[in-house]
């Protein structure tokens, strides 16, 4: 079996400072990858690299495509990368501002994706919006109104179906659950671990939140200016910290 | 200053120049917008800056010139523009639509069809099919430099959730030779089909500063849904004045108590119609009768 993602030594400065240095690992079919760390660790400009949203000082980020097998997404034509990136790719923002169209309706926003890839049917592509939407427990009466006129976790929810609808084998999520209060937390995780297993996702999924990857990643990786200083299996990880800075990280979860 | 004071058709040669060889580009490449640099004319924007810059550089002393303004010729719009080009560069003038070499237009094609040789030159106001969908221009660049389409068919998606149909009527989006996506001014969608011309067609936008084009016998394609087909919508009646059933019609009000008239929006058409003999509802003396 080949890994979906090879990621090695992928290095991105900002001018004399460090973004990520010589991040390397591999991302298996069905495989859900933490990256947690603190504010300016790093772990954004890492996902942006993968996710060709910048581009990297050094490195490679090799991707499994369906059509042609393992290839360097970074040195990839851009009409390619791009196409990839709403195919087999899906990027979950922290804020569903960056990644809705606020200015079209619910439906529009889940068919867009299809449209884009060249559905030319109109009642079939609202019925897969309808379908998608009903997957993400938004009902089928809001489909014509637009973002705005959503709450925020209903937001986030429409965001993970527009990104879902394509059936991508490869999802970033960038703090999917931030700034969502603990109660529409819980269920936006319950929903995306059910998504995640049921379609058989990879994902990565960048997030401060200890809880997030307890719930959803099966290997965790622990980032610290810049490095990645620990990494391993979530569980392991977090009941056995080796390294300094994960133990206080550990440490520093607030129990109720 | 004397009106010999300017240069043939007001703009100084090096400009016309400059605009020629944008033509040019936007007739190689089909429906692509070439960025031009657009000059301040003595008319606000919005009245045809770019439509007449466009005709400018291709005017020359032999051509007959025609304006028209949503299809007539005795609107404020078009009257202006004709008397600017009467004066700047006294070429002829016409309001017949097979005797022009030129026809600088506003909104419509003529009913007529047009000849080889002719020149069909559209003024647009906002040359970005794309632009209320995707606001940042470079986005938009480059989603055209990469065919990147899908979006367009958003818009048309929310027309038919909203209102059951796709209700965009005019500046309807249409694809050129199966490449590039191009917004053909504000002409009703009913003019679409006549895209595909034997005439040349250029497109002149003076504020956005674009000039695109649709050279003769291109494939201009109208976007749809394949359950719900483009169509060529006009309003279901005949003209009032000359009988047309087939002209794009235009609904005029004739009196406050819900009285209305339907006449051709091409005057040209309608009134050449009418010197053949061809009579509708109201035209002739039951046209006094009914506003007496």
């Amino acid at each position: 079996m080949t890994p979906l993602l090879q990621v090695k030594g992928v290095t991105k400065r900002y001018g004399a400072r460090l973004g990520c240095g010589d991040v390397s690992f591999d991302l298996w079919p069905g495989e859900v990858m933490g990256i947690v760390g603190e504010s300016g660790s790093g772990k954004s400009t890492l996902l942006s690299c993968l996710a060709g949203h910048l581009s990297p000082d050094a490195g490679e980020v090799i991707f499994d495509t369906r059509a042609e097998g393992p290839r360097d997404v970074l040195t990839m034509s851009e009409p390619a990368r791009r196409m990839l990136g709403r195919t087999d790719w899906a990027f979950v923002h922290q804020n569903p501002r960056d990644g809705l169209r606020m200015g079209v309706s619910a439906g529009a926003n889940v068919g867009e994706r299809l449209m884009a890839v060249g559905a030319r049917h109109y009642g079939q592509i609202r019925e897969q919006a309808v379908d998608w939407l009903g997957r993400v427990e938004i009902a089928a009466d809001r489909v014509d109104d637009r973002p705005r006129a959503f709450s925020g976790g209903m937001q986030q929810r429409l965001q993970i179906a527009r990104n879902l609808v394509t059936g991508p084998r490869l999802v970033f999520m960038d703090e999917p659950t931030g700034g969502l209060d603990v109660s529409v937390q819980a269920r936006l995780l319950d929903l995306l671990r059910g998504l995640v297993r049921e379609m058989g996702l990879s994902a990565i999924i960048v997030t401060h939140d200890l809880a997030v990857v307890r719930l959803l990643a099966d290997r965790l990786m622990v980032m610290k200016g810049g490095h990645v200083v620990e990494t391993g299996l979530t569980d392991q990880v977090l009941d056995d910290p080796q390294h300094g800075y994960t133990q206080l990280l550990v440490s520093s979860v607030l129990q109720v | 200053m004397t009106e010999t004071a300017y240069n043939f058709a007001y703009l100084d040669e090096q400009t016309k120049r400059m605009i020629r060889r944008a033509i040019l580009k936007g007739v190689a490449i089909p429906g692509y917008q070439v960025p031009f640099a657009s000059r301040e004319m003595p008319m606000p924007y919005g009245w045809g800056t770019g439509g007449v810059q466009v005709t400018a550089a291709c005017l020359t002393p032999a051509d007959t010139l025609k304006v028209i303004d949503q299809g007539a010729d005795d609107t404020t719009n078009a009257v202006s523009i004709r008397k600017f080009f009467q004066r700047t560069a006294q070429v002829a003038v016409t309001e017949h639509t097979e005797e022009a070499s030129l026809i600088q237009t506003r909104h419509r094609i003529p009913e007529t069809p047009l000849a080889e040789g002719q020149i069909l030159v559209y003024q647009v106001p906002i040359p970005e099919p794309l632009r209320f969908l995707e606001p940042r221009e470079t986005e938009t660049r480059k989603m055209h430099a990469l065919e990147e389409y899908g979006l367009m068919h958003v818009k048309l998606y929310e027309d038919i959730a909203h209102n059951g149909e796709i209700s965009t009527a005019y500046a309807y989006p249409v694809q050129v030779e199966g490449r590039y996506v191009m917004d053909p001014s504000p002409i009703p969608k009913f003019d679409n089909p006549r895209l595909e011309s034997a005439a040349v067609q250029l497109f002149g936008a003076g504020r956005e500063q674009r000039i695109y084009a649709i050279p003769p016998y291109t494939q201009v394609v109208s976007l749809d849904f394949e359950d719900y087909p483009f169509e060529a919508s006009k309003a279901d009646h005949p003209c009032d004045l000359c009988g047309c059933a087939t002209s794009y019609l235009d609904e005029v009000i004739v009196d406050d108590a819900g009285g209305r008239m339907f006449v051709c929006s091409d005057t040209d058409f309608c009134s050449t119609r009418r010197a053949e003999g061809h009579r509708g509802r109201l035209s002739g003396e039951d046209l006094a009768e009914e506003l007496a």
